[in-house]
């Protein structure tokens, strides 16, 4: 009895002293994962640069749209094919005051390659850059290895370090380990750092030297919440200010909620259906002796036909995605405009379709999903078998973790599999490159293209976009790209997932394309 | 004695070899942990390259051996996703994990009064609302436990902290949230949730050593002889009832500390159990092999623990170890 006694008494201290916790220009921010390592070079991955973009700047940053702004350089052109001249900010400062010169951008591209034991380098973004030079103290000179009008976007993913700060005596400067204690972190951003505990909170503070509009706030705090349930209920009870992704189920409830506010960004992740068509037999279709019928481009119509989008985005994704017949949203670059509405479902000429293809009874197909990587991913891909077997496609689920989805698809063991794909870049070429271009590895086309479509038309045109120039040239050859392989069927969109945040009332988030969660775009009415 | 010990060690040593075979061999056929660590714009030759780096081009045996020779001098690898060594990453979560099971266990001791009252007196109503209480405290699954304190507490009253660990005092290299009353806060719900069940299973265990130990002559004895109830409970009903309540009291510190996940999950409480979850769905596998024999060592030793205490309290135990 005496201990249920002191209990009582220390919650009634813990009461009171709950009442004092709430500060005003602090912000809390309860994301998904925490960052894997606090070197801006050491992995390209959402958790990692989006707290790297709160401490340092790029050249060029992307805007919530994803199209590219000045940031570090607040000119650039190229001078020819090759070369381009990036003109730095004269008045940039790092945290620690000391002035940005070209040298610091020269060190910061070198260190690049040196990073150990990165899970995936930021050469993904050099592979192109031939030569980094200063042309004078706030001037930098770009060679590329050949005429590449993507380069603007790749510099946009790399974050200036500082070379006074960053140098030390391993080949790379300061080691990873380093930057994980917080060695080194000089940036030229909003905030800069004050601690991280592994596992726990990242707080970052005010940078007083920072060149732009100071940021709304004394104290960012990332704390990394993988439950989506847990990461609710902390919003809720105004634990933390922000969230990441909250559950779809609840979306209806938060949107309604008088304390709370919720932000959408424009959603650039396609989810997409892949079918093989490699060639025959294909291993998830028994019963069809040697025969593939996906090779048949009536057959991959009808199962587009019997998708019915608009109620997958509406049902399924609780109004968290947009319906679909194009691969990236307008007005990004190379999206076709007639394609961008979802097509209308059309039961009947999918079975008409079939019947004139040869499969009058339909045949039986699996439908590989992973379950857990995206958004609603098996629930999606249960609900189009559903909608295929209405057809007349007899279709089951192999829903699979994660690790053993991805192992499948890269052994082939799919005939039609769900899958989704993030575009960075704001252009096309990347995405159809990687889905749908012929697999070649050593040019890193079809990295992704788990069904093996292969159509040299396309690659053709790729080719010869990712060596044009001139901007509206480049632009019409991606849309006819673009539509050639969607005319073809030769892969299935399905819908963009919508990147959302839910807010306390009153605080505002300028909602990124690319899902980084940036302290510096949230914004408070008051 | 130390011959029984040096066996315990031993037997260690072959659960640890044995295990560490089954996890090698089950995260190598789940899939390519490459597949989830790099970015899906990486080319194929990129991907190659960061295989060949990890060690993973290397067949599944000659992998496993380079593990065993490089464990054998204490190098339990680097996590694939950190870089960092994979020992080094456990050791720094630990001390959050081991804080809140001991606090989680000490709030369980509670179920050992409540056990013995409902033992002494079965029929009476407090008893069979102890009993009760016990059910739903282990039947009701943690996770929901959890949300639901959350719900109560940090949503609707708003007197405690969902999350996290709270204000920390360092005292050495190791940070402690006892020390303050912020932290305290933020321990009170986690504790809780994960020593609800703990108490449960105290009550209950406690209760049926009561039930077994009250008909026994030396009880009735003592109950002739007119000594007062007090001394019959505190010296001979409770140092009899002592021994199922320390193993199981041990065996479930072992599991929370081993395996809070749910818990840790739920709270982002950032101890170890989390980083465990993270790095099987990740295939990070030396920080799963690393994790996993830590524990299988760790759990070997309080087994240790606990049967020394046995020794202690019980004399016939001594005499079993001698033979």
């Amino acid at each position: 009895m005496n201990s249920v006694k002191t209990r009582l008494a220390a919650s009634a201290v813990f009461l009171l002293m709950g009442a004092f916790s709430l500060s005003a220009a602090d912000l809390k921010i309860g994301v998904k994962s925490e960052p894997s390592s606090l070197d801006p070079q050491f992995h390209v991955l959402v958790p990692n640069v989006q707290v790297t973009f709160a401490m340092f700047d790029p050249l060029v940053m992307m805007d919530p749209k994803l199209v590219p702004q000045p940031a570090l350089a607040e000119s650039w052109k190229p001078t020819s094919d090759t070369v381009w001249e990036f003109t730095l900010r004269k008045d940039a400062k790092f945290s620690d005051g000391s002035p940005l010169t070209a040298d610091d951008v020269v060190f910061t591209f070198d260190r690049i390659p040196k990073v150990p034991n990165s899970p995936t380098a930021f050469t993904l973004f050099t592979r192109q850059i031939a030569k980094v030079e200063a042309a004078d103290a706030h001037a930098v000179r770009i060679t590329t290895k050949q005429p590449y009008p993507l380069l603007v976007t790749d510099i946009a993913n790399l974050p200036i370090l500082s070379k006074a700060a960053a140098s030390g005596p391993a080949p790379e400067g300061k080691t990873t380990v380093e930057f994980n204690r917080g060695e080194g972190l000089v940036g030229t951003g909003p905030f800069k750092f004050v601690s991280w505990q592994k596992g726990a909170d990242l707080v970052l503070e005010r940078n007083p030297n920072y060149w732009g509009k100071p940021a709304a706030w004394d104290k960012v705090i990332y704390r990394p919440m993988t439950n989506p349930a847990a990461r609710a209920a902390a919003l809720l009870s105004g634990d933390i200010d922000m969230m990441e992704d909250p559950p779809t189920t609840d979306l209806e409830q938060f949107k309604t909620n008088p304390k709370l506010s919720v932000a959408e960004a424009p959603g650039t992740r396609i989810v997409y259906i892949a079918l093989d068509q490699k060639g025959e037999p294909s291993p998830g279709i028994p019963g069809q002796g040697n025969k593939n019928p996906l090779m048949d481009k009536r057959v991959r119509e009808a199962l587009s036909l019997s998708i019915d989008r608009k109620a997958i985005a509406e049902r399924v994704m609780g109004g968290v995605a947009v319906a679909t017949g194009d691969l990236l949203p307008e007005p990004m670059f190379g999206a076709v405009k007639a394609r961008q509405a979802a097509p209308a479902v059309d039961t009947a000429k999918a079975k008409a379709l079939l019947a004139e293809a040869g499969y009058p009874n339909g045949f039986q197909i699996t439908l590989g999903t992973p379950n857990g990587r995206y958004v609603n991913d098996a629930r999606i891909a249960q609900t189009i078998a559903a909608m295929w077997t209405r057809a007349g496609v007899k279709a089951e689920v192999a829903a699979a973790a994660p690790p053993v989805f991805f192992k499948s698809r890269d052994n082939f063991e799919y005939s039609a599999y769900l899958a989704a794909w993030g575009n960075s870049t704001g252009e096309i070429s990347t995405t159809l490159r990687s889905l749908v271009g012929t697999r070649e590895p050593s040019k890193g086309s079809g990295t992704s293209n788990g069904g093996r479509y292969s159509n040299p038309d396309l690659d053709a045109l790729l080719d010869k976009a990712s060596a044009t120039m001139d901007d509206k040239a480049r632009k019409e050859l991606l849309q006819k790209a673009d539509e050639m392989v969607l005319s073809d069927y030769g892969i299935i969109p399905v819908h963009f997932e919508v990147p959302v945040w839910a807010l306390r009332k009153g605080l505002s988030y300028a909602a990124r394309a690319d899902q980084y969660t940036l302290p510096q775009d949230v914004t408070s009415a008051k | 004695m130390p011959v029984f010990i040096i066996n315990r060690l031993f037997q260690a040593l072959g659960v640890i070899l044995v295990m560490s075979v089954l996890v090698f061999v089950g995260l190598y056929l789940i899939g390519d942990p490459t597949s989830m660590l790099v970015s899906p714009e990486a080319t194929e030759i990129e991907r190659q390259a960061l295989r060949k780096a990890l060690g993973l081009d290397q067949s599944i045996w000659l992998q496993y051996l380079t593990f065993l020779g490089n464990a054998a001098q204490g190098d339990f690898g680097r996590s694939f996703l950190t870089g960092q060594p994979a020992l080094q990453l456990i050791i720094e979560r630990m001390p959050a994990t081991v804080e809140l099971v001991i606090v989680a266990m000490t709030f369980s001791v509670v179920g050992v009064p409540l056990g013995i009252l409902a033992g002494l007196r079965p029929k009476a109503p407090s008893s069979k609302a102890i009993m009760t209480g016990s059910i739903l405290g282990f039947s009701l699954p943690n996770f929901w436990i959890g949300l639901m304190l959350i719900m109560l507490f940090a949503v609707y009253l708003g007197v405690l902290p969902a999350s996290a660990r709270g204000e920390t005092v360092n005292v050495g290299p190791v940070a402690f949230s006892i020390l303050t009353i912020d932290g305290w806060q933020h321990l009170a719900l986690p504790a809780l949730t994960l020593g609800l069940a703990k108490a449960a299973l105290m009550i209950r265990v406690t209760r049926a050593a009561t039930r077994e130990v009250l008909p026994m002559d030396y009880i009735k004895f003592a109950r002739a002889k007119g000594l007062r109830p007090s001394r019959i409970l505190n010296v001979h009903l409770l140092k009899n009832i002592l021994i199922p309540i320390i193993t199981v009291a041990g065996l479930e510190f072992g599991q929370a500390i081993a395996f809070a996940v749910v818990t840790e999950s739920v709270f982002s409480w950032p101890g170890m159990g989390k980083l465990l979850i993270d790095s099987i769905i990740t295939l990070d596998r030396p920080v799963v092999v690393a994790y996993l024999i830590m524990m299988v060592f760790f759990l070997v030793i309080l087994n240790l623990v606990v049967d020394i205490l046995y020794m202690a309290i019980d004399p016939s135990a001594r005499e079993k170890v001698r033979d």
